[in-house]
């Protein structure tokens, strides 16, 4: 094996140990919750959510036929419950609640947008915001519907 | 700076294209998520290719990204202009003319005003992953990529001939990249697949004092942190193959002809989704020593990038 081989499998070996971990190190216990404002804090921010989900003209189109007051409420408990705080996510699962939908990436990206420019709102860090993000992102697998 | 008119042209059609395309239907990445320019085109950090797809363009749409980007180091400049195409994220072609102002080692090779230029026509596919959205993973973002180079003919085509380089060449790489969302840290590895010297500046291989014309691997790596939304900070290192300095010295030059690997600190900058400005500070380590007393060619890179 040549030097840049060598150096190659080095510089693999210390990505893969530092991403381990990376995913290990996602914050345990409540901390995210209270860096979100616990139940109350999230509450305002999914009441600001809403109101510019519906103004988007990218995700408008998808909250206007739905329960907002309903889909606010499950979203405050699958934030809270995903942030380590004392909520039980009771609403379906995401396959199924998405599974008559047409749900492009394009669309999921446009929320997440949206979801920024709430938590930038309500002046949460950008470190912490990509917390909370990280633990909703893999949801693109269930809530995309158009592939 | 002159640039052949049929590369503007190609870069012109691509960005047409990739505009006309997306101005149907709304793009819909995530900023920055495209990446920024390469040196030869394709999307990813400034120096080394990255698994993402360039342009805007999400799955189900096209898009299209136009670049220009300026290096000056001690002793040479480095003017490139592009283009990109992205197809449903998953398909990209590129193509990038760089033209490379070689100063005082034209002048001492008695070709006063030498430049080099470089087309690279690239194509990249991603394989498997999304780089950004499957945070609960180690799995990265794979793509593999081939570069087709080819150097325009010159005053330095007789020396080329002379120590065995090709006016032409192939690379090919598999690139994996990987954004820690919890932690806003991007990390991309590329292995390259290389005959390149000096990327193709200098040609392909060499034949001079021995066959060095098996391609290398090369490997390439880039960190970035992302600060803001839309502020991302970071460095590369990317292996350059040394293969012309066996032939250099057959030639009587020494070491005069050897290369050293490339690496740089970044700052990317999107004020919007259509635009990115990178300013970065690089080290391309020795670049024809022999005619530039071994300078480490250091120096300022600025990019900017429209896409759609």
């Amino acid at each position: 094996m040549n030097k840049t081989l060598i150096s190659f499998a080095l510089a693999t070996a210390s990505l893969l140990a530092a991403g381990t971990s990376f995913a290990q190190s996602a914050p345990r216990g409540d901390q995210l919750y209270k860096a979100f404002g616990e139940k109350a804090g999230l509450v305002t921010l999914m009441d600001d959510f809403m109101v510019r989900l519906l103004a988007d003209p990218r995700t408008g189109p998808h909250f206007k036929p739905a329960n907002q007051q309903r889909v606010k409420e499950q979203l405050v408990d699958q934030l809270c419950a995903l942030a380590g705080g004392p909520c039980v996510y009771k609403g379906a699962d995401m396959k199924s609640a998405h599974a008559n939908l047409d749900i492009k990436k394009s669309d999921f990206h446009a929320l997440v947008e949206v979801l920024q420019q709430s938590m930038d709102a309500r002046g949460i860090p950008f470190r912490t915001q990509n917390q909370m993000l990280a633990l909703l992102a893999p949801m693109h697998r269930d809530t995309i519907t158009v592939r | 700076m002159t640039f052949a008119p049929s590369l503007l042209a190609a870069c012109a059609a691509l960005l047409c294209a990739g505009a006309s395309l997306s101005a149907r239907a709304e793009t819909g990445k995530l900023l920055l998520t495209g990446g920024v320019s390469s040196v030869d085109g394709a999307a990813g950090g400034g120096l080394t290719p990255w698994a993402v797809i360039g342009s805007n363009a999400t799955e189900g749409e096209i898009g299209g990204s136009a670049f220009v980007t300026t290096v000056g180091t001690k002793d040479y400049g480095l003017n490139i202009v592009g283009a990109a195409i992205g197809i449903h994220d998953r398909y990209e072609l590129s193509v990038a003319q760089q033209d490379f102002n070689t100063r005082i080692t034209g002048t001492g090779l008695g070709l006063p005003g030498l430049h080099l230029k470089q087309t690279i026509v690239g194509a990249k596919v991603r394989v498997l992953g999304d780089a950004v959205l499957d945070a609960d993973t180690l799995m990265p973002q794979v793509a593999v990529g081939v570069q087709y180079k080819t150097l325009g003919s010159t005053g330095l085509d007789g020396t080329l001939r002379a120590l065995g380089a090709k006016r032409e060449g192939v690379d090919l790489y598999v690139s994996a990249t990987k954004l820690f969302l919890g932690q806003s840290l991007l990390v991309n590895g590329t292995l390259r697949a290389t005959k390149a010297n000096q990327n193709g500046l200098l040609g392909y291989g060499a034949t001079l004092g021995g066959n060095e014309n098996k391609y290398s691997l090369q490997p390439e790596f880039s960190v970035a942190w992302l600060l803001t939304k839309n502020i991302a900070v970071g460095a590369e290192y990317r292996f350059m193959r040394n293969k012309l300095e066996t032939a250099g010295r057959a030639a009587g030059l020494g070491n005069g002809l050897r290369s050293e690997d490339w690496k740089d600190i970044f700052i990317a900058w999107a004020p919007n989704k259509n635009v990115s400005v990178t300013l970065a500070y690089v080290d391309l380590g020795v670049i024809v020593p022999a005619t530039t007393a071994s300078r480490k060619q250091t120096g300022y890179y600025l990019s900017a990038q429209l896409a759609f």
